[in-house]
C-alpha cells in the first residue's frame, strides 16, 4: 500500500491539474487575507483588539467573501478534482489489469490512493493556515494566543475531513462510471445539489412538516427553523459550516455571509451569540466531525464492496 | 513433467450465458502452450479465472499447485500475467514504470535496479529506458509489457493475446522473445491468440478453444497428423481450425 500511497503522492505534486490548483488557491487566499486584513484593521483601530483578532482573519470577509467561506465552497472540488480519475483513469489507461495482477489486496489500491490525496490535502491546508498567519501577523499585528491555535488546529483537521470526505465520494464515483468525464460530472452535480439545493429543499420540507401561519408566533418560527436546519445537515456542506462557524467564531461578529449559504450561518449565529469557551466549542463541533467521519467511511464502504465485485478487464 | 497448470470442469457464467464450459486444461512445466480460438472464444475469462481476478462459477483450477480463489496473492507473485492491450503510465518513463511494478512485488533499492537492467536488456530496450513511455511504438510496449512480468521472477508467464497489434517484424520479435525465455529461463509459457499462424511456430502444445469449449487439445504432431471424417490430412493448424470450425455450426459467424 505505501509502493501506491507513494507514487500517487508523487503523481500529484508533478501534475499540472494540483499545480494550477495551488496557483488559484494561493492567489485567492492571498488576496482575501490581504484585504481582510486591512478591513480588520480599520475597523480594529479604534479600540483595544478582541481575544480572538486573529481568528477574525478567516471569517471576516473582505470585498467578496471570506476565507472559511471559500474552503467551504472550494473544498468539494479540491476532492473531487483530485479524486475523480482514481480507478477510471488506471482503466482507461489500461494499467488496471496489470496493478491488480500485482501481488498486492484490491483495496490497498484504493487505500494508497485515499491516504495520497488526503496527504496532499493536510500538507496544502496546513502551508495556507501558516500562509495566512504569517499576512495576518504582518497586516494586523495579531498575535494568536493558545486558545486560537487550539482552535485553528481543530479547523484545520475538521477542513481536512470535509475535503477527505469528497476525496472518497469521487472516488467511489471513479470506480462506478467508467468514463472519466461521467464520474467527474458526478461529482460536481452532487456537490452542487448539496451545497445549493439542500437549503432550498430542507425550507420546503420544513414548510409541510412545522409549517408557519404567522410570522409573529415564535414558537412557530423556531419549530420551523428547527426541521430546516437538522433536515440541511444531511449535506456535508451545511454540517461543515456549521461545525467551523462555531470554531473560528466565539464572538460572531461578522455580519457579511456567504449569500448562498446564509441562512445556515444566520441560524448559528443567533444560536451562539455569547462567546463560547473553546471546550464549549468542541463539544458542539465533535458531532459534526463524527457525522462527517462517518460518511466518509459510508463511502469507503461502498468503494471497496464496488470494486472488490467489479470485472477487470482491459477491453 | 508436471502440470504448473491444471483446471477440471473449469466454467463460467456471465448472467446466465456460459461463457467458459467443462474446460479441461493442462500446461505442463517447461512448455510452451498455445491456447488459439476466435474473438469472443472465451481465452481472456480463462485466464482471469486463472489468475484469481475472476470467480470460476464451477470447477477447479490450480496453478503453480495452489488455487488462485484462496491464494490469489501467492499465485501473482509467482505468475506473470501481459494483459491484453496492457497500459503505462505515460508520464514515467520506461524504468520508472519497470520500478513501480518491482516496488508492487516487494523489490526495493539495489535489487530493484540491478532487475531492471537486465530486463531491458533481456527484452531489447536497454537504451530506451529513460524515455517517457509515452512515445512508445506498440512493439516496445509490449517488450516493455514483457520486461514487466520478467521483474518478478515468474515460474510461469501468461500472456494475452502478446502478437496482437504487431507489425510482422514486431510479430517475428516476440516470438522470438518467448522462445528465447523458455529456453533461457526455462519459463512456462501459455499465451493466447486468434491467430494461428503467428504462434504455431513456438508452440509444444496447443489447445484450440471455440466458443467456451475445447475442440482440441494436443502436440502440433498429433492434431496435425491425425486424420479427418472424410481421409484429408491436415497439414497445419490452419488447416486443423478451418476444420474444426467448419464442421461447427456455430463458428460460421466467423
Ligand atoms: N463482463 C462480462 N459480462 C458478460 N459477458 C462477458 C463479459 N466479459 C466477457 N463476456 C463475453 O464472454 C465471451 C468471451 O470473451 P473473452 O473471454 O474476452 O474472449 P476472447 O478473449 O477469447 O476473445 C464473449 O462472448 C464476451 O461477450
Ligand atoms: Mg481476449
Amino acid at each position: 500500500m505505501w509502493t501506491i500511497f507513494r507514487k500517487e503522492l508523487a503523481d500529484h505534486f508533478s501534475s499540472s491539474r494540483f499545480l494550477i490548483m495551488l496557483c488559484l488557491i494561493a492567489m485567492v487566499t492571498l488576496i482575501i487575507t490581504y484585504m481582510a486584513g486591512i478591513n480588520l484593521r480599520e475597523e480594529l483601530s479604534g479600540g483595544s483588539k478582541p481575544g480572538s483578532a486573529f481568528l477574525m482573519l478567516f471569517t471576516t470577509s473582505g470585498r467578496f467573501f471570506s476565507l472559511s467561506q471559500f474552503i467551504t465552497f472550494f473544498g468539494p472540488l479540491l476532492g473531487i478534482i483530485m479524486g475523480f480519475d482514481a480507478i477510471n483513469g488506471e482503466r482507461s489507461k489500461g494499467t488496471l489489469p496489470k496493478l491488480l495482477s500485482q501481488p498486492i489486496y484490491r483495496d490497498a489500491i484504493i487505500n494508497g490512493k485515499f491516504l495520497a490525496g488526503v496527504a496532499v490535502i493536510a500538507i496544502l491546508f496546513t502551508s495556507l493556515i501558516l500562509l495566512i498567519a504569517g499576512l495576518g501577523l504582518l497586516t494586523v499585528g495579531a498575535i494568536p494566543g493558545i486558545n486560537e491555535v487550539a482552535r485553528l488546529i481543530i479547523y484545520l483537521l475538521v477542513s481536512i475531513a470535509y475535503v477527505a470526505f469528497w476525496l472518497g465520494l469521487s472516488i467511489v464515483f471513479s470506480i462506478l462510471f467508467r468514463s472519466v468525464a461521467t464520474s467527474a460530472l458526478a461529482g460536481v452535480a452532487l456537490w452542487i445539489f448539496l451545497a445549493f439545493f439542500t437549503g432550498f429543499c430542507s425550507s420546503l420540507i420544513a414548510d409541510a412538516v412545522a409549517p408557519v401561519d404567522n410570522q409573529k408566533n415564535t414558537q412557530q418560527v423556531i419549530a420551523n427553523r428547527e426541521v430546516k436546519h437538522k433536515i440541511s445537515l444531511i449535506s456535508p456542506v451545511n454540517l461543515y459550516t456549521d461545525a467551523t462557524s462555531t470554531l473560528l467564531n466565539p464572538y460572531r461578529k461578522t455580519s457579511k455571509s456567504f449569500a448562498l449559504l446564509g441562512p445556515m450561518e444566520r441560524i448559528s449565529m443567533n444560536r451562539f451569540q455569547n462567546p463560547l469557551p473553546l471546550g464549549q466549542s468542541l463539544l458542539v463541533v465533535v458531532p459534526y466531525l463524527t457525522t462527517l467521519l462517518s460518511l466518509t467511511v459510508i463511502c469507503f464502504g461502498a468503494a471497496y464492496i464496488c470494486f472488490l465485485r467489479q470485472e477487470i478487464r482491459s477491453t | 513433467m508436471s502440470a504448473v497448470i491444471h483446471t477440471q470442469g473449469l466454467e463460467k457464467t456471465y448472467a446466465g450465458k456460459k461463457v467458459v464450459l467443462e474446460l479441461d486444461l493442462e500446461v505442463r512445466q517447461g512448455e510452451i502452450f498455445g491456447f488459439l480460438g476466435p474473438n469472443g472464444a472465451g481465452k481472456t475469462t480463462t485466464i482471469l479465472m486463472l489468475l484469481g481476478l475472476t470467480e470460476p462459477s464451477n470447477g477447479t483450477v490450480r496453478v503453480l499447485d495452489m488455487d488462485p480463489a484462496r491464494n490469489p496473492l501467492e499465485v501473482k507473485r509467482q505468475v506473470g500475467y501481459l494483459p491484453e492491450n496492457m497500459g503505462f503510465y505515460p508520464d514515467l518513463t520506461a524504468r520508472q514504470n519497470l520500478r513501480y511494478v518491482a516496488e508492487l512485488n516487494g523489490i526495493y533499492g539495489n535489487e530493484a535496479d540491478r532487475r531492471i537492467h537486465d530486463t531491458l536488456n533481456q527484452v531489447g530496450l536497454e537504451d530506451a529506458g529513460d524515455r517517457h513511455v509515452q512515445g512508445f511504438s506498440r512493439g516496445m510496449q509490449q517488450r516493455l509489457g514483457i520486461a514487466e512480468l520478467l521483474l518478478k521472477d515468474p515460474g510461469l508467464i501468461i500472456l494475452d493475446e502478446p502478437t496482437l497489434g504487431l507489425d510482422p517484424d514486431g510479430i517475428r520479435g516476440m516470438i522470438e522473445l518467448i522462445r528465447q525465455l523458455r529456453d533461457e529461463r526455462g519459463l512456462s509459457v501459455l499465451l493466447s491468440s486468434h491467430l494461428l499462424h503467428q504462434v504455431q511456430q513456438i508452440c509444444d502444445r496447443v489447445g484450440i478453444l471455440n466458443e467456451g469449449t475445447m475442440v482440441a487439445c494436443g502436440s502440433m504432431n498429433e492434431l496435425i497428423n491425425q486424420k479427418t471424417a472424410e481421409g484429408a490430412r491436415l497439414e497445419s493448424l490452419e488447416d486443423i481450425y478451418m476444420h474444426y470450425f467448419h464442421s461447427a455450426p456455430a463458428a460460421r459467424r466467423l
